[in-house]
């Protein structure tokens, strides 16, 4: 109905998954300890970003194929 | 949850966000509202508001369906369950959800959709009469608003203790948002943000899943703390870890209850009676675009659903186990003011220990997400009811459908007013999950004999369906009245007239009212259609299976039938029994 639901998840994990793995990769080492040593924040932000770009990737397909 | 001394709490909470988690919380909140904004303008009609249309594809329907679910019960309930029970609390989706989400679409679809019935209600109106209807109407109307007061409440202390927000602020504003998307988009912004809420739970719980699990040492790690759990409380050590091991016996297992129980009160009976009568989940599959596509919602649905025991049980697994090396690098479950931990503490206790800021900020959003997605669940299937089945048929005949779609939108700010109000009646029982299969006991168990009659039984009479869920949900009631879970007083968990018999345990008890509710139902509405007369075959087409002709799916690849569909996720939930056995 009007609106592909893809297009604002798509957006809004890329958000999410930038504003995750910028913090990852600026953020100080030191806060990981309690996740084992494994910068968590870079690589699920990473993977958010993926899923987001998938995303808005197959809701942009769909738009063009209708069009 | 906490007691209620806990509302009063002022100041700082367990978990200290800090900038980055509330950016990340605040991105969520626009989205939510902005998709409720962007749909305002397609909301025309009141069927574009209560059943979006019919325009929703099969796998947006099918996720919202899942996530309509996914409230506060599931996820932290869930959780507490694993804590106290273990892996069998798995019994709840791969005998529960998932046979019954199957049926659901294979068997009962066909009706729901090809009836053009605007809510389950209006189905039993179609099919048995308007008494049927009215009492359906009104006991669903009452239950939804309770359980969305649940998820309040529950929500209100969790944000509390977590955050240290005043609890009726946090009522009132996540009140708020849920009342204004749903004001402007209807049931197509409830839908649409249960699909966020969906992926956000999951991207949110899925690495706390995996760093207690690999912190732990793995499946096997965890099974081998699960054992000293369950042996320090004279248990056999794989209590906790399995699934069907040690259901042989009620006293052999913490959840108190045998197979038999499991099988039919939990299996047959209470799912059943949930995943398919229950029109907070119904109403997603009934707002797709095609038939086909409202067969595939409960099945597509059903994929994910039967991973998520590994989402929302073992984080209380993990917390179990992990409180049993305090001082070493574990963290220990609350004590609650009556000396027992506090299970619904699980994932929030997770989410401190494992997350760094960033993530903690995630995972808190995937714990709003989840109160979001279960308290609109409930909105939009009151709104509905209310509006079409008690509005529309006793109140105000004959309006103009503006009229309905305006009253759509008062029931939604009323029936969060009411649920606001419905919070505070929460605050019995420790375990949410408890009082709400006790609910759905008295008022679903019977329900579910009324639809397999109505469906499968052309013979079934409207006198006889009322009379049937009369007295289904009335033996509900005095089962539990006579019925105690063993080592508690008489009074809200039952034995209030007398004490014939105690249960091992509360779940025992709600299974077999459940067991009960169904029966006597089933017997007294065969009963009263036998001697009542039976409607005309002619106006039963399209609403009972033998009268019906069967959809044909041809234009469906083999592979996407529903039976084949539902077929291979039955074949794969038996394969999960088999490996959690």
């Amino acid at each position: 109905m009007g609106l592909d639901i893809r297009v604002p998840l798509g957006v809004m994990f890329t958000i999410l998954g930038f504003l995750l793995a910028g913090f990852g990769l600026f953020s100080d080492p030191a806060i990981y300890q309690r996740s084992l040593g494994i910068d968590v924040n870079l690589w699920w932000g990473l993977v958010l970003l993926l899923f987001g770009t998938l995303m808005l990737w197959l809701g942009w397909r769909a738009a063009h194929r209708t069009h | 949850m906490p007691g209620s001394q806990a509302a009063h709490r002022t100041g700082g909470g367990l978990l200290h966000p800090r900038e980055i988690d509330w950016v990340i919380m605040g991105v969520y909140f626009v989205f939510v509202l902005g998709v409720g904004y962007t749909l305002r303008r397609y909301m025309k009609t009141s069927t574009d508001y209560f059943l979006s249309g019919r325009s929703i594809p099969a796998w947006v329907a099918g996720l919202a369906f899942l996530s309509a679910n996914l409230g506060a019960q599931e996820v932290i309930g869930m959780a507490a369950s694993g804590a106290k029970y273990g892996m069998a609390t798995s019994h709840f989706y791969w005998v529960g959800a998932i046979p019954a989400m199957v049926f659901l679409a294979v068997f009962m679809m066909p009706f729901y959709y090809g009836s053009q019935a605007r809510s389950v209600p209006e189905y039993l109106k179609l099919r048995f009469d308007e008494k049927t209807r009215g009492l359906n109407a009104i006991s669903f109307a009452t239950m939804t608003v309770f359980s969305s007061g649940v998820s309040m409440y529950a929500m209100g202390l969790l944000l509390n203790l977590l955050l240290g927000w005043d609890f009726d602020t946090s009522v009132w504003l996540s009140a708020a948002v849920v009342l204004i998307y749903i004001l402007l988009g209807g049931l197509t912004s409830a839908i649409y943000n249960e699909v966020l809420q969906f992926f956000l739970i999951v991207f949110g719980f899925a690495p706390l899943v995996f760093l207690g699990l690999k912190d732990l040492g793995g499946w096997q790690g965890l099974s081998a703390r699960l054992a000293q759990v369950a042996t320090s409380q004279g248990f056999a050590p794989q209590a906790w870890s399995s699934t069907w091991s040690q259901m042989g016996d009620a006293t052999s297992n913490p959840m108190g209850v045998e197979w038999f129980g499991v099988a039919m009160g939990l299996g047959f009976v209470l799912s059943f009676g949930y995943w398919c009568t229950d029109f907070l989940v119904v109403q997603r599959a009934m707002a797709a675009h095609s038939m086909s596509a409202a067969r595939r919602t409960p099945l597509i649905a059903a994929v994910p659903k039967m991973l998520f025991p590994f989402l929302v049980i073992v984080p209380g697994m993990i917390a179990i186990a992990s409180s049993l090396r305090a001082g070493a690098s574990g963290f220990v479950l609350p004590h609650k003011a009556d000396g027992t931990l506090n299970y619904d503490l699980s994932i929030p206790m997770m989410l401190s220990h494992y997350f760094p800021h960033g993530m903690l900020g995630l995972g808190l959003t995937a714990l709003l997400a989840s109160f979001m997605s279960g308290m609109a669940g409930n909105v939009t299937a009151f709104n509905t009811v209310w509006t079409y089945d008690i509005y529309q048929a006793y109140i105000h005949r004959n309006a103009s459908d503006h009229h309905y779609l305006n009253m759509g939108r008062v029931a939604t700010v009323f029936g969060i007013a009411l649920s606001v109000a419905a919070a505070s009646v929460a605050n019995h029982f420790n375990n949410i999950m408890d009082m709400l299969q006790l609910l759905f006991a008295f008022v679903n168990a019977p329900l579910f004999a009324t639809f397999l009659l109505g469906m499968f039984w052309k013979r079934a009479t409207g006198h006889g369906a009322f009379s049937g869920l009369l007295a289904g949900t009335a033996a509900a009631a005095l089962h539990h009245a006579l019925t105690l879970p063993r080592g508690s007083v008489p009074g809200i968990k039952g034995g209030w007239l007398t004490l014939l018999h105690a249960y091992p345990s509360e779940m025992a008890q709600n299974f077999w009212t459940a067991i009960w509710a169904f029966s006597v139902c089933f017997g007294v509405t065969v009963a009263v259609s036998l001697i009542t007369r039976p409607r005309p075959e002619k106006e039963l087409v399209g609403l009972v299976y033998s009268l019906t002709p069967r959809v044909r799916e041809a234009d469906q690849a083999w592979y996407g039938r529903p039976a084949v569909l539902g077929a291979s996720v039955l074949a794969a939930t038996l394969i999960l029994n088999l490996l959690f056995w």
